[in-house]
């Protein structure tokens, strides 16, 4: 669809020139084209990659599993619960039939201020030192990158004497999700050590007999 | 005195420079985006904070759908000459004494999730009719006297020694069911899971500390 346009001849002058024609190409089909690929390739493609989130869990080892089994302070144990319907539950200590009395379940949620502030209040002093050490990047006092940032509070992390150290059992109704908004909250939290771990006899006991 | 027309014109749009912003747009897309490959099942992931990129090849992704039907995946590796689908459906027919033929082996190697029986392979391979080949996802069974899925995560591991795994469990399925296909891969020794998510912010500042009880 090459379309001519004929400048209008000028009479004057005796000599006739060879005319010169601007060829001019009609690009409304192109463009109809590139709209059509153009759409075709927003509806088909994925733009933001998938987000993961890296847990690694203890490995399994049948042999000396009661031999083996780290020694965790009670004071410093955090053990959640989680249960059907978003239920949250928790207790402080450890939970041994041989020494009662049994600690008492306390029942929350994954609201703002539901577990999170127990796993901040148990986390402070952590919690303040990261966050610090956040503030003075974003405020421009340390100039540090990426890497640097996430050694660092690796190493905070791993230093860290006071945490609570968190136990998280699900019961047989708990939702995929549960156990992601909780190991979510550890990563909002900066909980230093966590572990997803089976439920006890005792706890599924404590779990019955728990405020509905 | 005859009336001076004014010279009849079509007006005339340059397209050439919306043809070239076009150009622009769709090379930037061919570029940035990658396809979003077809999944056998709709699965909606749960929400977390976690800002890690899942890796784009040697992944090997269990997906584990609301109604409980376990699908399976794994990619062709980083370097597509590798084939790794191809050899796993090979190793595969090989346990379950099914042999598959050249062409059937090249198909599987271009698709991608499945959830289905081994027995059913084949059918579903040669299948054209894309509602019976719905309707033959049953799941992969992965109960304690046929442990398929076992299998695949096995031979998988065989096969791609690099390949991460990673869970895409919709955020409704039961824990229980999670934790039975993780407490699989833990037996084949894979401890480390990449969970697949959705980015949600949530950031939690030095103001936002209770108040210390004493």
């Amino acid at each position: 669809m090459a379309e001519i346009i004929q400048e209008e001849k000028g009479k004057k002058g005796g000599k006739r020139r060879p005319k010169k024609h601007g060829t001019r190409i009609d690009m409304t089909p192109m463009v109809d084209l590139m709209c059509l690929l153009i759409t075709f390739f927003m509806l088909t493609t994925a733009f933001s990659k998938a987000k993961v989130m890296v847990i690694t869990m203890p490995e399994k080892d049948n042999q000396n599993q009661d031999k083996n089994q780290p020694q965790i302070s009670a004071f410093r144990t955090l053990n959640i619960i989680l249960s059907e319907g978003d239920k949250v539950y928790y207790y402080i200590g450890m939970a041994d039939p041989k020494k009662p009395p049994l600690p008492a379940l306390v029942k929350t949620n994954f609201s703002k201020d539901g577990i999170r502030k127990i796993l901040l209040d148990k986390n402070r002093d952590l919690f303040t030192k990261i966050a610090e050490y956040r503030d003075k990047r974003v405020t421009g006092k340390i100039v540090v990158a990426d890497t640097t940032l996430e050694n660092e509070i690796k190493k905070m992390k791993r230093d860290d004497k006071k945490g609570p150290i968190v136990l998280i059992k699900a019961d047989e109704k708990a939702k995929y999700k549960d156990i992601v908004n909780i190991i979510d909250e550890m990563a909002i939290c900066n909980i230093a050590s966590y572990a997803i771990v089976d439920m006890s006899p005792i706890e599924k006991d404590m779990l019955k007999n728990a405020p509905k | 005195m005859p009336k001076i027309k004014p010279p009849v014109r079509t007006p005339h749009i340059d397209m050439t420079p919306m043809v070239d912003l076009f150009s622009v747009l769709l090379i930037f897309l061919l570029l940035t985006a990658s396809f979003r490959p077809q999944e056998a099942a709709v699965i909606t992931t749960p929400q977390s904070i976690s800002e890690k990129q899942a890796p784009d090849a040697d992944l090997m992704t269990i997906f584990i759908a609301k109604d409980g039907k376990v699908y399976f995946n794994i990619d062709n590796g980083r370097d597509t000459s590798t084939h790794f689908r191809s050899k796993l459906l090979g190793k595969i027919g090989e346990q379950y004494k099914i042999t598959f033929t050249k062409a059937e082996i090249a198909k599987f190697g271009t698709m991608s999730s499945f959830g289905l029986p081994i027995k059913d392979l084949k059918t579903w391979l040669n299948s054209k009719d894309s509602k019976e080949k719905e309707k033959l996802q049953t799941g992969i069974p992965m109960d304690s006297t046929d442990n398929q899925l076992a299998w695949w995560v096995r031979e998988a591991r065989l096969t791609n020694v690099g390949a991460e795994v990673a869970i895409k469990g919709d955020a409704d399925t039961d824990y229980k069911l999670v934790k039975k296909v993780m407490d699989l891969l833990q037996d084949n020794k894979v401890n480390k899971f990449n969970l697949v998510t959705n980015l949600q912010k949530e950031e939690v500042a030095l103001k936002d500390l209770p108040p210390a009880t004493k």
